[in-house]
């Protein structure tokens, strides 16, 4: 296949993971604004540095409230992180690559890119949000379903799966460090007993915090969601797991391709750092240093596959 | 149904329902309207879910355009279309003829049925393509021809598309649509077939491969990229025949060969469908400043290493100068009598014409020589007076750039309205695959549709629409 159209399948399916990742974002500041109205402003300040939007958001506002702050992440042009910028990219480059697409996949997408277009057209009323957020996530599940259930699995659907793990990779690991952080009082108090509520807007933001009840036995402690978060395979959105899909991905053209590249090194490497860990040996580490050097492992990895596969000229 | 005597209606004649439409108009006659306008909410739903749309030039809001589907099909029967199909045929091959001729031997110069200077002075001409024959000798692998007519037996060609026709894209998701929409129809009324298209396209441009292609010769589509007008088309005709759609920059020259970077390094291309106009096709020959091309592509070409299809310099056939001498053209080269005819057409170039078309402006279409897509074109009857004085200046300041016809008197066939149907004009172009195997026309082609009560615009940049195209079984 083209390298363009490799690169097109793998920056649409970057670009629709996150916009629902901004989604799922937004809903767990939405629930503080909710119930803890003397927290929000820190909340929203959080959520904001998580999708790693704080400049761009401080050069256009004063202060975080709900509103600006949803705004900005939901539909402003400006922000090329926004759910409404972020569609735009992934049905851009799906009309890019729509050749490689099947007709289900195509049609999930510019369906969604219509249905937001409208939805996001004007600023969302805090009564609509919840049920806004829902259709973004909804409909990004839309074209993951249709990409799961009517593509070929040759190398171009792998393509589409890297994008989806590499960006999951990196906002999983994002939300970690910013939120553990913010929801601590002082970094010495790591391990310390923390408010089941902050506890439960970490889990939130990526959408496990009923998941954790049911796969882990015991309480909301630091070590035991840090574990579940980075190290559990069970779940989906776990470092861990994303990880080992890459790999798995990466496998797949290795052996199609008969040729292993660097890219395959990084991969390998990362996914060392992440098995048979012990999430004890992380905190010794320094989990805000471990997150960090994921972060700039993932971003590496995402450049070197570009490379390797040409997606570029 | 409203009836306007001075057309001629392909449904319905001052006699009745004419026959090829007979099936469908009982079928009609017995149809709810409510459904009937559900039916056509659903089809534009599914257009715009599709995004089957085209790009305007100039027309920032509007970016992705959908183009009004009217729901009533244009219908011809078998025997109309055999003799539709034959004319064409023949044109095509004049054309190929022709086109061979003007960049070899120039007989037909010599012989004095074209003038020199038509050909010395036309924009389209490359005299790089001099002396030189492309892959298989075929200049033009695919044609789109519009076709108008005015009577029962009175088909006129409007105008050769030899460059890169567009519609075909179209023709089929119409079939698609009305065989989703009306599934009943086709089988009471026995249609011939347009889903072919894509697979005999890849097959014409595969036997188009230059010598030097072993094995299953590589095709792919060039596109000037995804804000051009085209881009749905063209990416759905890489799509439905299983080719890649590459733009200039997934293209270079590798060892004296085009090949195309893929995730696994360059791999070559023996046949490119290029939807790029030629001036944009090779920088380091045309245009230094394009993006869209292939630097070198030329001398690839020239060493017999690719095949471009269509060719470069192919325009130089189907300017609306050239036109008007397309009767004798085919004649020229195939022995025969032109079976369609040409409208009558005036060479503002020459003095005399260009008087008469001064004088007579108001009842002439006058259109720009190179131009397409309805732009830069007067219709005469149509126009406001200060419209005829700026348009009249225009043709004193270049006159050689213009002809002018007769407004023709259009076929009508009926649009779907809420009232009822209504006359609309319309024209056909038919898509013809040339191959050193043979020439091939898919029966039908594109009908489009003026969609305002009198207009003889068809043009979807100008607001036309389109319909299905049936072409009967016997």
């Amino acid at each position: 296949m083209l390298g363009k159209t490799a690169g097109g399948l793998y920056w649409m399916f970057r670009s629709l993971e996150r916009a629902e990742n901004t989604a799922r974002l937004i809903e767990a500041g939405f629930r503080i604004a909710l119930t803890r109205s003397t927290e929000a402003e820190g909340e929203w300040k959080s959520v904001i540095v998580t999708s790693a939007a704080q400049a761009a958001y401080e050069a256009k506002h004063d202060g975080y409230n709900s509103a600006q702050v949803t705004n900005f992440l939901l539909r402003d042009p400006d922000n090329p992180g926004s759910v409404l910028s972020s569609v735009k990219i992934a049905r851009d480059n799906a009309r890019l690559v729509r050749t490689a697409l099947t007709t289900e996949v195509w049609s999930a997408v510019n369906e969604t890119w219509m249905l937001l277009v409208d939805l996001l057209a004007k600023p969302v009323k805090e009564t609509e949000l919840p049920e806004v957020l829902a259709a973004i996530r909804h409909q990004c599940a839309l074209v993951r379903g249709a990409l799961t259930g009517t593509m070929l699995r040759k190398d171009s659907y792998h393509f589409c799966q890297l994008g989806i793990h590499i960006e999951r990779t990196d906002s999983t690991a994002r939300i970690i460090d910013v939120k553990y952080h913010a929801l601590l009082p002082a970094s010495s108090l790591v391990g310390g007993r923390l408010d089941n509520v902050q506890w439960e807007t970490l889990l939130r933001s990526v959408s496990a915090h009923r998941a954790f009840r049911w796969a882990v036995e015991g309480d909301y402690t630091a070590p035991a969601i840090a574990e579940f978060l980075i190290l559990d395979r069970r779940m989906p959105r776990s470092l861990s797991f994303c990880v080992a899909q890459i790999v798995a991905s990466l496998g797949y053209l290795a052996d199609d391709y008969g040729e292993r590249v660097r890219t395959h090194e990084l991969a390998d490497a990362l996914n060392a750092r992440l098995e048979k860990r012990d999430i004890a040996a992380i905190f010794d580490e320094g989990l805000h240093e471990f997150l960090g050097s994921v972060i700039r492992d993932v971003a590496a990895l995402g450049q070197q596959l570009e490379q390797d596969y040409r997606f570029n000229r | 149904m409203s009836s306007d005597e001075t057309h001629f209606s392909e449904m319905q004649t001052s006699e009745g329902v004419r026959p090829p439409y007979a099936s469908y108009a009982a079928w009609f006659s017995e149809q709810d309207a409510a459904r009937l306008e559900k039916k056509a909410a659903q089809s534009e739903a599914f257009f715009r879910r599709s995004g089957i749309t085209f790009n305007v030039y100039g027309d920032s809001d509007a970016e992705e355009r959908l183009i009004p589907f009217d729901l009533v099909p244009r219908i011809l029967s078998s025997q109309e279309w055999t003799r539709l199909s034959r004319g064409i045929e023949q044109r095509v091959q004049g054309i190929n003829a022709f086109l061979h001729d003007i960049y070899n031997r120039q007989e037909i110069l010599r012989a004095g049925v074209v003038p020199t200077e038509l050909i010395a002075q036309n924009d389209a001409f490359l005299p790089e393509m001099m002396d030189f024959t492309p892959p298989g000798g075929v200049y033009t692998h695919i044609v789109g021809t519009d076709i108008v007519r005015t009577g029962e037996d009175e088909f006129y060609v409007l105008e050769d598309n030899a460059r890169t026709p567009s519609g075909v894209s179209y023709m089929l998701e119409n079939r698609e649509t009305m065989l989703q929409m009306f599934p009943e129809l086709f089988s009471k009324i026995k249609v011939q077939p347009v889903s072919d298209y894509p697979k005999n396209l890849r097959r014409s441009l595969g036997a188009c491969a230059p010598e030097s292609c072993t094995g299953r010769p590589c095709v792919a589509v060039l596109t000037p990229g995804m804000y051009n007008s085209a881009y749905y088309e063209h990416s759905f005709l890489a799509d439905q025949m299983g080719v890649e759609l590459v733009e200039g920059h997934d293209l270079r020259v590798v060892d004296g060969y085009i090949a195309m970077r893929t995730t696994r390094g360059y791999r070559r291309i023996d046949v490119l469908y290029r939807r790029v106009d030629d001036e944009f096709l090779d920088p380091l020959t045309f245009n230094p400043s394009s993006m869209l091309g292939v630097p070198g592509i030329m001398d690839v070409y020239r060493a017999g290493n690719i095949t471009i299809a269509n060719a470069p310099g192919t325009g130089v056939a189907d300017d609306k100068a050239i036109y008007s001498y397309m009767p004798d053209i085919v004649e020229f080269y195939t022995g025969e009598k032109a079976i369609l005819k040409n409208v009558e057409t005036h060479r503002c170039s020459d003095p005399e014409a260009l008087n008469y078309v001064l004088d007579n402006l108001a009842e002439l279409v006058v259109k720009e020589v190179h131009g397409s897509g309805g732009y830069g074109m007067l219709v005469g009857p149509a126009a406001s007076k200060r419209e005829l004085s700026e348009f009249a200046a225009k043709l004193k300041a270049r006159p050689a750039n213009y002809i002018a016809q007769p407004t023709l008197s259009l076929s009508t066939v009926p649009i779907f309205k809420k009232k009822g149907l209504a006359p609309r004009h319309v024209d056909l172009r038919p898509f013809v695959q040339v191959s050193p195997k043979g020439i091939n026309i898919t029966p039908g082609g594109l009908t489009r549709v003026a969609l305002k009560a009198g207009s003889l615009v068809v043009n979807s940049s100008q607001g036309g629409g389109t319909k299905d195209t049936w072409v009967l079984e016997d």
